[in-house]
């Protein structure tokens, strides 16, 4: 009896010290993952976390739980009935003598055996979690981090104007009325540079402070993305000369700064400030000075 | 031979018992129980359409210049995605007319479920003991309408590339978590490289699983639970009424399915669906007007356009505008469809015993008129999802129509919910007598009495197209005894 049982106690403290190291091991994997990753120590600590909690659990089950022998009937599959499973009884080792499990069955019995040990479970439950919760931390590498990513476009100072094709856009070549898209020189075609160039008259547009120098000619350039769900803002109403998103149907005054005057749109297009070089081009006198597009958490 | 055959299995598995309570299994016959049959069916489509597609399309952005069949886009450069998926349609024989199937059994497969949930609902056939398989079946709603958003997208065709331009907003939305969902699913800033290829193994392989291993709880649960009836002649919360699995009721699914596939594939040959070499490849500057998604994601769309611009800004953050229509319609909308019948249980009260009878719509007006309220709530999303082709074509200004549309969308679910209450309460205050018509039987002698119902099975209230409907009494009108199921 107090062989057997300080042989158990010897088991369970080893059993605790294996679900212990299973738990440091997944967390020291997690640690790995989050300071850069490296391919040998991932397989260490993994392999290592994997093992402890196998080699947890087998014993437990080999020594701490109630291992039989249980003998169970074969049926004969031509006349079993398939709704009475043979029930499982013990057998003793050492007279063969086979007796039903006290408590009439083997299920509710093994369900009691583990939750003897609730110091034990609760050591299982905590390296389960630690394995659980360094399983997630791959996910990590599905994207880049966003940084500033949203608040930075590819306009740069000098940076000169061209269509989709990549002409250079020539200020004063485009009539009053028309509208134009265009991209930085060198980055043709990307999502968050895509820009409407306007040709209005100077006298009508209604300029805001501090932007006095932005539209040399007329010539006024937004945002293309819409600052409601991020369609671009494709269609240009001549007349009322107002910039139709046809995703969400948001309306912006091209002669009042893009404001949006209809539709679930809330936010102005931000405005690219042009000059004209030398030569004679249009080009950027910067980025956006705000997040160009729909909004997020981090936008102020 | 077959005997022989059938012996030597049972020999070595010993499933005959089994087998013989299986094929004796009882199903009740409503046509209105084939719902869900008609989206198992269309999913067993997509499947083996989805498979032959495989074969020939590239989930790759890598630009190539087109050099295909399709004159008009000779010359045009586009992703791989877009132009295999032009190789697949006009190219490989059967190409077009598995593509054509895979996208109208898809649009079956999401109308079939969500009118099969309609039916659940207004039946009531969600009560206990059934909620568990409600939840389950609204989980495969939300996996259909992904699984079907994801595979739409696949192309990188223009309009698909502007869904996702829309989704990537909407990620973006989610308060705090926003930027990263977007990035960590995306892979980047729109529009991330990675995307076609990442959304090809989700819609091929990581849904489908999900998808067929809720499918099989959902039907190990029906088979467990056995299938719900209407009342009517011999039925009660005890037994099962209708024709048994083998043969008749086998025959007549295995003949179901042939008529399902039938319909996706006259459709698949003879109409058009989702013409993308129309579209054009994706730009992200372009944009064609009218840009409708697929008709299960109308709603979202409509709601991006009639919600109004709300975006908070303060404290140095957003909460963007398309977050409410977004995010938080979607997640209160499934939220409260998955918890349904733990709400009206809370109301009714009838939890404390299981439910194997149907309901009749009209006798439950208030879950009735929820019902139809909601269903018009979602319905007036989905037109306000085409606001633009309906100023076009009624030459009616957009901001006009905006606005009633608001109007209506406010205004007419209370209206309806409230109609089909009064509907119900009157419907229920009619006498039973008029539903309860006269029924004549020939006796053996051959002569003809006024019967008391009682003999030929049109007994009960007689609702629900009485009882010739349920199936009991096909042949000569005279009801067999109802069998009980053995299983």
């Amino acid at each position: 009896m107090s062989r057997t049982s300080r042989d158990e106690r010897r088991t369970e403290r080893a059993i605790a010290v294996a679900l212990v190291l299973s738990a440091a091991t997944a967390l020291g994997l997690a640690v790995v993952y989050a300071t850069g990753g490296q391919v040998q120590l991932e397989g260490l600590l993994l392999g290592g976390s994997l093992a402890s909690m196998g080699w947890a659990l087998c014993a437990w089950g080999k020594h701490l739980l109630p291992a039989g022998p249980f003998v169970q009937q074969r049926h004969h599959p031509a006349e079993a009935d398939p709704e009475q499973e043979p029930v499982s009884r013990l057998v003793d080792e050492a007279t063969g003598e086979v007796s039903t499990l006290p408590g009439g069955g083997a299920d509710t019995d093994g369900l009691d055996a583990v939750g003897r040990r609730p110091f034990l479970v609760k050591l299982l439950m905590g390296a389960a979690g630690a394995l659980g919760l360094a399983a997630l931390f791959p996910i990590r590498s599905l994207g880049p981090e966003p940084g500033r990513t949203l608040f930075r476009t590819s306009w740069r100072a000098g940076s000169r104007l061209v269509t989709e094709e990549g002409r250079l856009v020539r200020a004063g070549e485009l009539e009053v009325g028309s509208v134009l898209t265009v991209f930085p020189e060198g980055h043709i075609g990307e999502a968050d540079a895509q820009t409407l160039l306007i040709r209005a008259t100077e006298d009508d547009l209604r300029t805001r402070p501090g932007r006095e120098n932005w539209a040399p000619g007329g010539q006024v350039a937004y945002s293309k993305v819409c600052t409601h769900a991020g369609c671009p803002v494709g269609l240009y109403q001549v007349a009322t000369r107002e910039l139709l998103c046809p995703c969400h149907q948001s309306l912006f005054d091209v002669i009042d700064g893009a404001r949006p005057v209809f539709g679930p749109a809330t936010r102005s297009l931000p405005q690219l400030a042009l000059d004209v070089d030398d030569e004679g081009y249009l080009i950027a006198r910067g980025d956006y000075d705000e997040a160009i597009g729909p909004g997020f958490w981090e936008r102020p | 031979m077959i005997k022989r055959t059938n012996r030597w299995f049972d020999e070595r598995l010993g499933v005959s018992g089994f087998v013989r309570t299986a094929l004796n299994k009882v199903f009740p016959d409503h046509w209105s129980f084939m719902l869900g049959e008609i989206a198992l069916y269309s999913f067993l489509l997509l499947l083996l359409t989805g498979i032959y597609l495989t074969f020939f399309f590239q989930p790759s952005l890598k630009e190539v210049v087109y050099d295909g069949a399709y004159a008009p886009l000779r010359g045009v450069e586009m992703s791989q995605a877009y132009e295999s998926t032009l190789r697949l349609s006009y190219e490989v024989r059967a190409g077009m007319v598995m593509r054509q199937m895979h996208h109208w059994a898809a649009i079956i497969f999401l109308a079939a479920i969500v009118v099969h949930v309609g039916r659940v609902f207004f039946t009531g056939a969600f009560r206990r003991p059934r909620e568990l398989n409600w939840v389950v079946g609204c989980g495969l709603l939300v996996l259909a309408m992904a699984n079907g958003f994801a595979g739409y997208s696949l192309p990188d065709d223009q309009l698909s590339g502007t869904g996702l331009r829309i989704a990537y907003s909407i990620a973006l939305s989610i308060p705090l978590a926003g930027t990263w969902v977007a990035f960590l699913l995306f892979g980047g800033e729109f529009p991330a490289e990675s995307i076609i290829s990442r959304l090809f193994v989700i819609h091929v392989l990581l849904l489908p699983l999900v998808i067929l291993g809720l499918l099989g709880a959902h039907m190990a649960i029906l088979w467990r639970q056995k299938h719900t009836q209407f009342r009517g002649h011999g039925k009660t919360e005890d037994n099962v009424v209708g024709s048994r699995l083998w043969p008749s009721y086998a025959l007549k699914s295995v003949g179901f399915f042939f008529l399902v596939s039938a319909v996706v594939a006259l459709l698949g040959g003879l109409a058009q669906v989702n013409p993308i070499w129309l579209y054009g490849p994706f730009r992200a500057a372009d944009v064609s007007a009218a840009s409708q998604p697929d008709w299960y994601v109308g709603w979202l769309d409509g709601a991006l356009r009639l919600f109004p611009g709300w975006e908070i800004r303060a404290f140095g953050h957003t909460i963007p505008a398309v977050f409410f229509p977004g995010v938080l319609l979607p997640t209160v909308s499934f939220g409260l469809l998955f918890g349904w019948p733990f709400v009206e249980a809370r109301f009714t009260k009838e939890n404390d015993r299981d439910h194997h009878l149907l309901d009749r719509p009209r006798e439950r007006p208030v879950r009735t008129g929820i019902g139809t309220g909601v269903i018009t709530f979602y319905v007036v999303l989905f037109f306000a999802a085409a606001t633009d082709v309906l100023a076009t074509v009624f030459d009616v200004s957009v901001t006009g129509l905006l606005v009633a549309f608001r109007a209506v969308l406010l205004g007419l679910p209370p209206l309806v919910a409230y109609v089909t209450y009064r509907l119900c309460k009157e419907a229920n205050a009619l006498p039973d007598e008029e539903v309860e018509a006269p029924v004549v039987v020939r006796t053996p002698t051959g002569a003809y009495v006024t019967g008391d119902g009682h003999h030929t099975g049109h007994g009960g209230n007689g609702g629900n197209g009485g009882a010739r409907a349920d199936g009991v009494d096909e042949g000569d009108g005279v009801a067999p005894p109802p069998r009980p199921d053995v299983h």
